[in-house]
């Protein structure tokens, strides 16, 4: 088995446990609502951390390239309210249409 | 539809189902970028159908190959795709005693609970339908997102360079349209700013994958910290 499978079986099982850990963990157990904020902006935190990561990490550090870009046309959309999909879709387009015009 | 006579609840339990129908076929066609993503970062096609079929929430998956693609540590890989997972216990709490499961079906409902099948149900206006929109949302985006990450694994090895297609810009417009819906007060947008400066700080410090792990922890600390009272907490 190589290491990857070791992550990739793993991570599954931590997130699966999760799940059903959901299912019959008594509800007393996370009915305080500090707990359920602090798990709640927990998911805040990692997602606006993932959104920094994917954008701007290149080599092992920080760069700018079209992904920035589609970055800001995927915050405009969402903020025009438009469903994932769309946002999905437009951001890969974006980046796609700079780099074939060579930039980023 | 419904067979029966036009009543309100055979209405609403028609309305959960189309709108479960809706958010699968979407989702899963936001699978065809995680399996050609998935194959880029390296994961071999069993790996790829593997996370989607077990793992299954979208969030996880997507942090776990990004990891990986960047050359991360495993063990930082598998603690983002665990952290970002919790929510879906969370979800399991809330509808507990909305889906009243006993048995194999309390299994198999832990495993289809998600963002998607758990959004869908508890907007439904009453036990009934929500209790449809949680079985249909979760078993129809499990077969779409399955089924389209498996055509995403296949087209990855075709189309080469998965930069020229944009799909690392995808990506991270994925996590910004999941973190949007999440941005509805001051607070909630004041820790993802926080959080994202931090990751921003860690990120040419730190091996991929512990970025993210701080900027989780920045949020959890922001929101141990607040001061309880009767309608919630503030900071």
């Amino acid at each position: 088995m190589t290491d990857l499978w070791l992550v990739v079986l793993v991570a599954s099982a931590a997130c699966l446990g999760l799940k059903l850990a959901g299912a019959w963990v008594p509800r007393a157990w996370l009915d305080s609502q500090r707990v359920r904020v602090g798990l709640s902006l927990m998911t805040v935190g990692l997602l606006a951390g993932l959104v920094v990561t994917q954008t701007l990490s290149q080599d092992g550090g920080l760069g700018l390239d079209a992904r920035l870009a589609a970055l800001a046309l995927a915050a405009l959309l969402l903020w025009r309210r438009a469903p994932f999909l769309v946002v999905v879709v437009a951001g890969a387009g974006a980046a796609a249409g700079l780099r074939a015009l060579g930039w980023g | 539809m419904s067979e029966r006579s036009g009543g309100s609840a055979g209405d609403a339990t028609a309305a959960a189902r189309r709108q479960a129908v809706s958010v699968a076929v979407a989702t899963g066609l936001y699978g065809v970028s995680f399996g050609a993503l998935a194959v880029a970062a390296g994961l071999s096609w069993g790996q790829t159908l593997f996370l989607s079929a077990v793992m299954f929430t979208g969030g996880s998956q997507f942090a776990l190959i990004g990891v990986i693609g960047a050359g991360g540590l495993g063990s930082a890989a598998v603690a983002g795709a665990a952290l970002l997972g919790s929510r879906n216990g969370l979800y399991g709490v809330q509808l507990g005693p909305v889906l009243e499961l006993k048995g194999w079906r309390r299994w198999l409902g832990a495993q289809l609970t998600i963002d998607e099948s758990a959004a869908v149900a508890l907007a439904q206006p009453d036990q009934a339908s929500r209790r449809v929109g949680f079985w249909w949302a979760g078993a129809g985006v499990w077969l779409c997102w399955n089924a389209c990450t498996a055509l995403g694994a296949l087209a990855g090895e075709a189309m080469g360079d998965p930069k020229a297609w944009g799909l690392d810009a995808a990506a991270a417009a994925a996590f910004l349209a999941l973190l949007w819906p999440r941005l509805t007060d001051r607070r909630t947008g004041l820790t993802a700013v926080l959080a994202g400066l931090v990751a921003l700080v860690v990120l040419p410090l730190a091996p991929p994958g512990l970025p993210v792990l701080a900027a989780g922890a920045v949020g959890l600390a922001v929101g141990l910290s607040g001061r309880t009272t009767a309608t919630g907490v503030e900071p």
